[in-house]
């Protein structure tokens, strides 16, 4: 190392905070709950080619390549000769941006001294685009809602008001779409504030050198990684829901010395309907999962993403391409990493948990006035984002409604019923749903939920794990399945637009994640806790965990 | 007989209690090892201690104010009262459930903070309000009256309240309150619309279940002290420094203890905030580096940013997340695992990285010579020239460099192939990143720039980091006060008496009543004056008014400063003009077309803070006579420079040097780089200045 590696170092750094600035500036600005209760967003910093440098730890993995890829995609399509200071581009193409036309991703050039130095990127999941509205029914991304091709934001610094005017005439919320977009820009500008007083603090003309400081000690450790793992390939399986079929994921993961390849071949076809994955999706999602499990610490950009190469065969389910309906593609992508670790699992043992929930439990509510409706009542958009079980880890419990992989928070109840006119009557843990297991799997949760009086509402479900609950390793029992249903018993479906009848009650149970090892194993400590709390109930102490009926009186009947 | 000019403030660290008297224009101060077990032991030897210096009886103070880390503690430590929680049907939960997500996303290995209360302390009842705070299901009186005959089985001492949607409308809470009174007396109840009465359930909760947690006790320590200062012969009022940075009575104290969480480090940002006062600085970044943490905080018009959420008990190094968020008036802080004694390590990309862990004072940093082997922030100062091995803390503690070289060389400098003085540059470089990266990030939270700021440094380390962190941040001058190792506990004696009235009230601009604005105004005026009065019957009372405000649709808002006449005019069209304002300095430009709305509103009474008499200005005069020169490597300029050495006792009003300088005292040495120049003034402050400032 050389004096000046120091100061490289701390501009690294700098980078880093300067990308978690720019995050936290469009948590505070956005207007849709998804962005700002629950921090579906990310943000991002990229040299003057596109190169990723750093990009801000938000609540969505699902970003993490898919950011890295977008910038050039900007480059190539606005070109750069053209590229003047002041200048926002945008985009919601699903598969230049992040898989879908809810995510809008804004993409800034900075200037230094008039040369092109970066650029600042960054995507937020916006509640409504137009079109059918978020949910799985398209038949084809022309039905998903607006497609807003690459193009000009803001011109030198003056918006595009054509634009503005043109979006608000295709979707359901203008105010909020707009206000998000202005969220977006904003939240750029902060960033290059900062760069630009970092490159005059170190007197530097660009970010060249930084750049290959980064992405050089990136890649060395990255492959420093790989290189020591036990070279070989596994393959793995796991049947899910889907939407008109039960689909079948598989994946086959290989340590190859100076890179790791997964490949996707022998998975299924696509779906008619909007749950399929633009490869750049599943690509995010399976390096997310393989960073997991063999280089959490090391930091995203362009080098140390390079080395996870992700194929998959043209038309599968997880390399849908234009013109397939994708606005639930993350259904599946959040699926992607239970499928990899069950390869992982054969590759490098006692690393990775059991299957979870997987996907996010997410519904919207597409709300208008009914009969005996209010004076003044509105139509009204409202989404909640919701997690299961995750699954049992070799030496821990699996974490209760929490989401994985996904890292999006859920929004407030309190929020919620402000942001329309629903009522959330339950959302609590689900006793019983942990799969069994020496390890058990996280509790899923209970929700219930309806329309105001006075108004009506159509429920559109995201739901996955209704027909294939997680599955249990190593003798671990599988996590409880979802269940939705109406208050009066009628079964509905677990995806899909469907109707609530006024007066009445979505009543949901969310998945639990899988067990991990035989229970019988299981520290009794933590039976008797598990039964106490009522994580369980005592038919399950007693069937599966094997205690007396005297030791669940005694657990539950504490000294009185 | 109590003089009104005699005043004693008492700050319970986690290593020292640090009291202070003020008699008149003197102050006098000592430092005693806290006392864990009966905290108010240390206060007591130290009362004695001052009391002696200053030639006084007890008898003679005229008022104690008190900060203490015990409520935090308490929380970190999870030693609170046997605590039920009463919660919404459907909802019991919440506590546990967070915000469903992990706060570190590559470590499958993760585990969650238990929540305070676990799901057997929880109970509910049916009853919901709506958001508007409409009532749904009615409360049911009968169902509270059940209850409590299942919460006298559990024999808790403390009941926390919360229910949905309770800060729009309390009246559940309330009836919840009644019943227990009646049928459980004698347990302490927190109720969640009085306690932090804000939308949010989880933060709310969480507020609620904590201050019902430590309240039996912090409430029956603070009646043990009160008792046991008046057996001392000191019978006078003693008050407690709260969050907020404000002075609260016992009772209140005893009622609402949640909120003298982090009340040390306020007083630290009350003691910054009153040496800007002295200096007419409206804009100063207050960094405070002691053993184990830095701590930085933003004072604007020489008043502490404040905010309405914070973290205590973070649980996975410092990460933001892994703690429990207490929703309450607090001055607005970010604490970083940055301190003297902060351990380095090389990462997987042979990054160097510091902190949090500490060394603390057993074994204490490498050169400490008691066994530490791991290099720590002081051997790196030490190895740069910034310490004298001979003279730390006094000459009390000896230092060994070459420990310091040899524990940095093994840890960092051998596999980085860099020699001692460069490894201790990196590791300074990285922990003064940190915590300017720290500053910067804070800044731009709330909105600000931090070029045209005015650093005041204080705490055992910061005046060796102070420096360059200026140089970082594009900080132009720095100020360096006398009696910074107790700095907190002189910030109890510059703290105002106030009390903050809130409410949720949601008003769109385009649906504004006047007349509803001007009685909510005038009734919270009410409320905090009120509070205020019970401290001091006669002293001058100002109210600041604040609103929050946002877009329609946006979740987060900025808070908007209101003149007294704006408020109490109700002017919809001026609190416009001023959010706009406010909106475009901190985000560039202002959303066109959008509705602005206000959800909180806020009046702040306070006894004005005694006009600090200003700083003498001086003009720089001669160099003080040096000591010695000493090598000193400058951090800025990546080599080592030949550095004088000044006594600051030497530093008369005036005196004024150039940088590259060190200058010592018994608590810590101020360093003054290449790029600085350093003046003492009239007050004792010492200011750094950048060399080619005017």
């Amino acid at each position: 190392m050389t004096l000046s590696q120091v100061q490289l170092q701390v501009m690294w750094t700098r980078l880093i905070s300067v990308v978690e600035e720019q995050a936290q500036a469009l948590v505070r600005t956005a207007f849709s709950t998804s962005v700002r209760e629950a921090g579906d967003l990310s943000a991002g910093v990229y040299d003057a080619q596109g190169r990723m440098l750093a990009q801000a730890v938000t609540g969505t993995p699902g970003h993490v390549n898919a950011m890295a890829d977008a910038v050039p995609h900007f480059i190539r399509d606005i070109g750069a000769t053209t590229m003047r200071d002041g200048d926002v581009y945008l985009t919601n193409d699903p598969w230049k941006g992040t898989g879908h036309l809810h995510d809008i991703t804004v993409v800034t050039p900075t200037f230094h001294n008039g040369t092109l130095v970066g650029f600042f990127g960054c995507t937020a999941h916006v509640v409504d685009i137009g079109g059918r509205g978020f949910g799985a029914d398209g038949n084809s991304i022309f039905e998903e809602g607006l497609q807003i091709p690459i193009m000009r934001f803001a011109n030198a610094g003056s918006v595009d008001q054509t634009l503005i005017r043109l979006i608000r005439a295709n979707v359901r919320e203008a105010d909020q779409l707009i206000g998000d977009l202005y969220a977006l820009a904003t939240c750029n500008e902060i960033g290059q504030r900062r760069l630009i007083q970092m490159l005059s603090e170190f007197a530097l003309p660009d970010l060249g050198a930084v750049s290959d400081f980064i992405l050089t000690q990136s890649r060395d450790a990255t492959l420093a990684r790989m290189a020591a793992l036990p070279q070989g390939s596994a393959t793995g399986k796991m049947q899910i829901d889907g939407y008109a079929a039960p689909v079948d994921l598989c994946v086959t993961v290989s340590f190859n010395g100076d890179h790791v390849l997964c490949d996707w071949t022998g998975t299924s076809g696509l779906d008619p309907k909007g749950i399929n994955v633009p490869l750049v999706y599943t690509k995010a999602y399976a390096c997310y999962a393989l960073k997991c499990a063999i280089a959490p610490d090391i930091p995203n950009n362009a080098a140390s993403l390079e080395p996870f190469r992700i194929t998959a065969p043209a038309d599968t389910i997880v390399n849908a391409v234009h013109p397939a309906p994708v606005a639930l593609r993350h259904v599946i992508g959040h699926l992607v990493p239970d499928t990899i670790f069950a390869a992982l699992d054969q590759l490098l043992p006692g690393v990775v948990p059991a299957e979870g929930a997987g996907c996010l439990c997410n519904f919207q509510l597409s709300l208008r006035p009914g009969v005996g409706a209010p004076a003044g009542a509105q139509r009204a958009e409202v989404l909640t984002f919701n997690s299961g079980g995750a699954g049992a880890r070799p030496t821990l419990d699996g974490l209760s409604a929490t989401a994985f992989p996904s890292g999006v928070m859920t929004m407030p109840v309190e929020a919620t019923e402000h942001a329309g006119p629903v009522i959330i009557w339950r959302k609590e843990l689900r006793p019983d749903s942990g799969g069994a297991g020496q390890f058990r799997g996280g509790l899923g949760q209970l929700m219930e939920v309806g329309a105001r009086e006075g108004y009506a509402a159509d429920f559109s479900a995201m739901f996955d794990r209704v027909d294939h609950p997680a599955r249990g390793r190593h003798g671990g029992a599988d996590g409880a399945p979802t269940t939705v249903a109406l208050n009066d018993g009628t079964q509905m479906r677990g995806k899909g637009r469907q109707p609530v009848p006024q007066g009445a009650r979505v009543m949901l149970a969310f998945p639990g994640g899988a067990g991990h090892g035989d229970p019988a194993k299981r520290d009794p400590g933590a039976v008797a806790r598990d039964l106490a709390l009522g994580y369980i109930t005592a038919t399950t102490a007693r069937d599966i965990y094997g205690l007396s009926q005297s030791d669940v009186d005694a657990i539950l009947k504490p000294a009185l | 007989m109590t003089d009104p000019t005699i005043r004693l403030g008492a700050d319970i660290g986690g290593t020292f209690t640090d009291v202070v008297l003020e008699v008149g224009a003197d102050r006098f101060s000592t430092k005693v090892l806290t006392t864990y077990t009966a905290p108010e032991d240390a206060i007591v030897t130290g009362l004695h201690i001052v009391c002696g210096k200053a030639g006084i009886t007890p008898d003679r103070i005229g008022q104690i104010i008190h900060g203490t880390t015990l409520a935090t503690n308490a929380l970190i430590e999870r030693r609170g009262a046997q605590t039920a929680l009463i919660t919404t049907e459907g909802f019991r939960d919440v506590i546990e459930m967070r915000s469903e997500s992990r706060f570190e996303q590559y470590d499958l290995n993760l585990t969650l903070p238990l929540p305070l209360l676990s799901r057997d302390q929880r109970y509910t009842l049916p009853e919901r309000m709506d958001a508007q705070g409409g009532v749904l299901i009615q409360l049911d009186r009968a169902d509270v009256v059940t209850l409590c005959a299942e919460l006298r089985q559990g024999g808790y001492d403390s009941i926390a309240v919360g229910l949905l949607h309770s800060y729009a409308n309390p009246a559940h809470e309330r009836l919840i309150r009644e019943v227990l009174a009646q049928e459980l007396p004698g347990v302490m109840v927190s109720l969640s619309s009085d306690v932090s009465p804000q939308m949010r359930e989880y933060e709310r909760f969480n507020t609620t279940v904590a201050n019902a947690y430590i309240q039996p006790l912090i409430a029956s320590y603070l009646h043990r002290l009160a008792d046991r200062l008046a057996a001392e012969g000191a019978a006078c009022p003693v008050f407690l420094m709260h969050s907020g940075g404000g002075i609260m009575d016992i009772a209140t104290a005893a009622d609402f203890p949640v909120r003298l969480v982090e009340s040390g480090p306020a007083g630290g940002a009350v003691f910054a905030a009153d040496i800007a006062a002295r200096h007419g600085l409206d804009k100063v970044l207050s960094f405070d580096m002691g053993g184990t943490t830095a701590k930085i905080c933003l004072i604007r018009d020489q008043t502490p940013k404040t905010a309405r959420v914070f973290e205590v008990a973070r649980s996975y190094r410092f990460k933001k997340g892994s703690g429990m968020p207490i929703s309450i008036p607090v001055i607005d802080m970010v604490e970083i695992g940055a301190g003297g004694g902060s351990l380095a390590h090389l990462d997987a990309l042979n990054r160097i990285t510091v902190g949090p862990e500490s060394a603390g004072s057993e074994p204490g940093p490498a050169c400490y010579g008691r066994g530490g082997t791991r290099p720590a922030v002081t051997d790196a100062d030490l190895t740069l020239g910034k310490l004298d091995p001979a003279s730390f803390a006094g000459g009390t503690i000896p230092l060994d460099p070459a420990a310091a070289q040899a524990a940095l060389l093994a840890h960092l400098g051998d596999a980085l192939h860099m020699d001692a003085t460069e490894a201790a540059w990196g590791l300074a470089e990285v922990v003064d990143e940190n915590m300017a990266n720290a500053a910067r990030v804070h800044a731009v939270e709330n909105g600000e720039d931090l070029s045209d700021y005015t650093m005041i440094a204080f705490g055992g380390a910061a005046p060796l980091h102070a420096a360059r962190l200026c140089e970082k941040l594009g900080i132009a001058r720095c100020l360096i006060p006398p009696g910074a190792g107790v700095g907190s506990a002189i910030g109890f004696l510059r703290a105002p008496f106030s009390f903050e009235a809130n409410r949720s009230v949601f008003m769109p601009l385009s649906n504004f009543d006047a007349v509803t604005v001007r009685a909510l105004f005038t009734e919270m005026r009410e409320e905090a004056t009120t509070f205020v009065r019970s401290c001091s019957a006669d002293a001058p009372i100002v109210c600041d008014y604040k609103v929050f405000m946002r877009y329609k649709g946006q979740g987060w808002e900025i808070p908007v400063p209101l003149s007294q006449e704006v408020a109490e005019a109700a002017d919809a069209d001026a609190i416009l003009a001023r959010f706009e304002a406010d909106y475009a300095a901190l985000f560039g430009r202002t959303v066109q077309g959008m509705a602005a709305q206000i959800t909180v509103w806020s009046v702040n009474a306070r006894t004005p803070t005694s006009a600090a008499p200003p700083a003498a200005v001086v003009a720089a005069g001669a160099t003080p006579d040096s000591m010695t020169d000493r090598q000193l490597f400058d951090a800025a300029l990546g080599r080592s420079t030949q550095a004088t050495v000044y006594a600051r006792a030497a530093m008369s009003p005036g005196a004024h040097l150039h940088g590259p300088a060190a200058i010592t005292e018994d608590e810590t040495t101020i360093i003054v780089p290449d790029s600085r120049t350093a003046t003492a003034l009239a007050d004792g402050c010492i200011a750094l200045d950048v060399k080619d400032a005017p």
